[in-house]
């Protein structure tokens, strides 16, 4: 069996022995109420978390995406409230910001030679301060389409509502899965990860992924922003703050290999579903603090990187005896 | 791709100049490769093999000379620009990605798509077929870091004929293969040869070189010395042409080694390790090396690793100068007058960007502890005195050694490890990847310390060289010491059938030996 599958159906087991215990204590918990919350609740978190797997896929590290999230939801309040924007030209003008600024996080990376931990972080305080400026404050967003947005719904069986920024992460998921593994882009995300020098040497065009792996994380980070907005009805220029280290969770307990190459998209979402779900828990339990959910995220996390350990380095080595080698010659 | 007619040139190159400074790498350089040959381009490092190579495959520009390829002028402006003109090259380390499949690694770049999504069945086959060419018959969907380099290099031999066709450059293909897996590369070289490609072969191996080549262009210092046909050449002639003058290691009298023997120095009795080395016992004396033959993955530095502690013991004893020691880590060696230089020395011996001076001081700045620093004077007094002794060619002791030749690399690490004065140093491979000068250089270092009184462990590939510095000669096969040759039979010939299990004359190992 292909190595790197073996992080991903961990994950796919714990998650549903984890909600089966769940269940168990709670029956409550398995209605697509539950469900459609939990689509909903994590959407801004999915959504930049699929822009997380490409970074972290091929070798590096986005710090900015929670700083992206913040500055996106006081732009979008400012250009709808003060400056009258229809919310649809907001997140068009937030969007096309977003990426302006990460494809050029992805250029310093590239071309300045500087690690994507430096550049990005760089970037958080950036987009930080920058929301900080345009308004300190939280800012409301009272708007007709955001109220049509909040009550467009399609309704489940059960009476679980799957909502409109749901229904735009679980989009997302399929975008960037099709994206990871179906195209000459996907190929070349891998391919950097794999190794940059004989990526470069086999004709990837390592100046543009770059830029456009950036680019993709920070418009993505800024989708999660116009998702926020819509969750919350506000900006707030300290709103989803640590979320780049939820999203950094998420992929990592999703089964891809922090040091690039190795991992799926798909398992990204788990890794969302899976933080989601101990939030739930937190929720239906009632008696324990939520940060509960951050203590338990960082034992999975931990669990998950040691779990990666011991599959990477189990792997065949080079200079296995050549017994061991799985060598299959004809002739 | 078509066929090409044999014989022809397919490509030249005339009057190359290229210059690095004040350096002149390579001086009116001529260079002709005919379709359906292999030619060896020889040469010791610094003799500008891989400044010509690196022209040849686009990621030099020359600074004077023509190259014609198929007897059109061309200029490249960088490798991919060279591969899409019918030159593909093959790295030592092979430049494939690990973590993707064996059909990715083929088609990588070039996927066929349809609507912009790739159609991987297609690959998938395709990468199947064009393998089945050159004789393997392996999943393609698997990740390449499942299948060992031997594949893998033949993997990257295809994605470079399918992406090139015309010009095959093989760099230092076999370094890191076994005597049967060099084997399969040959005879996969061999059919391309058939097809009429023009394959370049690189190698440090000169007999690899008669085996395979048709022809072999030869450069020292920068100028082309000769370009020749190989039949009717003997290795003497080429090692000549490559320095200029006669090299032969100097062999020592056979059987004088147990007799001028001093002490023992180092003696371990029973060691082994679960999965890695059966249990063996050795003592190694003053003034004595003793040489380690055997295949790769025979157990050669997994006995190593254990004599120096990086991997743990499960049990036997360990005396050094009549004292028992205890070795369960390398610090531990190193405090017992242990030195060891490992194979990889890229990976586990040198600090790259460090300077000369501090790689030669630091094991003995390691082994005084963190609070006796060796003052900036020492450290130079330290560092020329080793340099000289052991002749480091590096314009200065402040340059980073990852700039020198893999020659001087090694004299610095062996430099590292004589400062500590030890009782008993390790050598694994030392002479691997380093060329025909430098290769005689350490071999001589190798016999100077063994008349100094040190007594050394020296594992190597080459059998010639084994003999040539070695006293006694032990022998492993699938991880156990299997014989151990003294006297007369510290010999090619003996050595062979010692590892291929028929020597009758042999010592073998008494089992009682072992606890």
């Amino acid at each position: 069996m292909n190595r790197s599958l073996r992080p991903l159906l961990a994950t796919t087991a714990i998650f549903l022995l984890a909600y089966l215990l769940a269940v168990l204590q709670f029956p409550g918990m398995v209605s697509t109420r539950v469900l459609g919350n939990f689509l909903t609740d994590n959407a801004f978190l999915g959504i930049a978390a699929v822009g997380m797997t490409f970074v972290i896929l091929s070798g590096g590290i986005d710090l900015s995406v929670g700083a992206v999230i913040g500055f996106t939801t006081v732009l979008i309040a400012v250009l709808v409230m003060w400056l009258g924007l229809h919310p649809l030209a907001a997140f068009a003008v937030a969007l096309i910001v977003a990426a302006g600024f990460g494809a050029a996080m992805g250029a310093a990376i590239h071309y300045l030679r500087v690690p994507s931990f430096i550049v990005t972080l760089a970037g958080m305080f950036l987009a930080r301060g920058a929301a900080s400026v345009l308004s300190p404050d939280s800012i409301g967003i009272k708007h007709d389409f955001y109220t049509a947005v909040s009550r467009s719904y399609i309704l489940l069986p059960g009476g679980g509502r799957l909502t409109v920024i749901g229904l735009v992460m679980l989009a997302v998921f399929l975008f960037g899965i099709v994206l990871a593994h179906r195209t000459r882009f996907g190929s070349a995300v891998y391919a950097l990860g794999g190794s940059e020098t004989s990526a470069a040497l086999m004709g990837v065009p390592v100046a543009r992924t770059t830029i456009l792996i950036y680019t993709l994380s920070s418009t993505l980070a800024g989708l999660a922003g116009v998702v926020f907005s819509l969750y919350t009805s506000a900006g707030y220029s300290l709103s989803a703050l640590g979320v780049e280290l939820d999203a950094i969770a998420a992929v990592v307990i999703g089964g891809t290999l922090l040091t690039g190459g190795y991992g799926f998209v798909a398992g990204t979402f788990i890794g969302v579903m899976l933080q989601g779900l101990v939030q739930t828990y937190i929720v239906f339990d009632g008696t324990l603090s939520s940060w509960w959910t951050k203590i338990v995220i960082g034992a999975l996390l931990f669990m998950f990187i040691l779990l990666q350990r011991l599959i990477f380095t189990a792997a065949p080595r080079r200079k296995a005896a050549p017994g061991q080698r799985k060598t299959l010659w004809t002739a | 791709m078509q066929p090409l007619e044999p014989g022809r040139a397919v490509l030249e190159a005339q009057g190359i100049v290229k210059t690095f400074g004040q350096h002149k790498a390579l001086d009116a350089v001529d260079f002709d490769l005919r379709a359906g040959e292999v030619h060896a381009l020889l040469g010791e490092n610094g003799a500008g093999k891989s400044t010509l190579i690196k022209i040849l495959t686009g990621a030099y520009q020359p600074d004077g000379g023509v190259l014609r390829l198929e007897g059109a002028p061309v200029t490249f402006r960088g490798p991919l620009q060279a591969q899409d003109r019918g030159i593909g090259t093959v790295y030592q380390e092979v430049n494939l990605l690990p973590n993707r499949s064996v059909a990715e690694n083929l088609f990588l770049g070039r996927q066929p798509t349809r609507f912009g999504l790739i159609r991987r069945k297609e690959i998938e086959a395709q990468a199947a077929q064009v393998l089945a060419a050159y004789g393997l018959d392996i999943d393609v969907r698997a990740e390449l870091s499942d299948y060992s380099v031997a594949v893998q290099q033949i993997v990257a031999i295809a994605r470079a004929v399918e992406l090139s066709g015309k010009v095959l450059v093989l760099d230092e293909p076999t370094a890191s293969l076994d005597r049967n897996e060099v084997e399969r590369l040959f005879d996969v070289v061999r059919g391309l040869k058939a097809r009429g490609l023009g394959i370049i072969f690189i190698t440090h191996f000169l007999d690899q070189v008669f085996e395979l080549a048709d022809r072999v262009t030869i450069l020292r210092n920068g100028r082309k010395i000769a370009t020749q046909d190989l039949a009717g050449l003997s290795t003497t002639d080429v090692v000549r042409m490559m320095l200029g003058k006669d090299v032969a290691f100097d062999h020592h009298p056979s059987g004088l080694g147990e007799s001028v023997r001093g002490a023992p120095r180092v003696t371990f009795t029973g060691l082994g390790r679960k999965g890695g080395v059966a249990p063996f016992s050795l003592s190694m004396h003053e003034g004595e090396v003793v040489g380690v033959a055997g295949l790769l993955g025979s157990g050669r530095t997994e006995m190593a690793r254990l004599m120096f502690g990086i991997d743990t013991a499960d049990g036997g004893t360990v005396v050094v100068d009549g004292a028992p020691a205890t070795i369960r880590n390398p610090a531990q060696a190193v405090a017992a007058g242990f030195g060891f230089c490992p194979e990889d020395r890229k990976i586990d011996g040198i600090f790259g960007d460090l300077s000369v001076r501090e790689n030669i001081i630091i094991a003995l700045q390691a082994k005084l502890g963190w609070f006796k620093a060796l003052n900036r004077d020492e450290q130079i007094e330290l560092a020329g005195r080793y340099a000289e002794a052991l002749d480091i060619r590096a314009a200065d002791h402040d340059m980073p050694v990852k700039l020198l030749s893999g020659g001087n690399q090694q004299k610095v690490i062996l430099g590292r490890w004589l400062a500590i004065d030890p009782t008993f140093l390790i050598l694994d491979e030392p002479t691997r990847g380093i060329d025909v000068g430098a290769h005689a250089e350490i071999v001589r270092t190798i016999n100077r310390l063994r008349e100094e009184g040190m007594a050394l462990f020296v594992i190597s590939s080459e059998l010639d060289e084994v003999v040539a510095y070695s006293n006694r000669v032990v022998v492993m096969r699938d991880r156990e010491m299997v014989a151990e040759l003294t006297g007369e039979n510290v010999a090619p010939d003996a050595i062979v059938q010692a590892i291929a299990g028929t020597l009758p004359a042999a010592t073998p190992i008494a089992k009682e030996t072992q606890p």
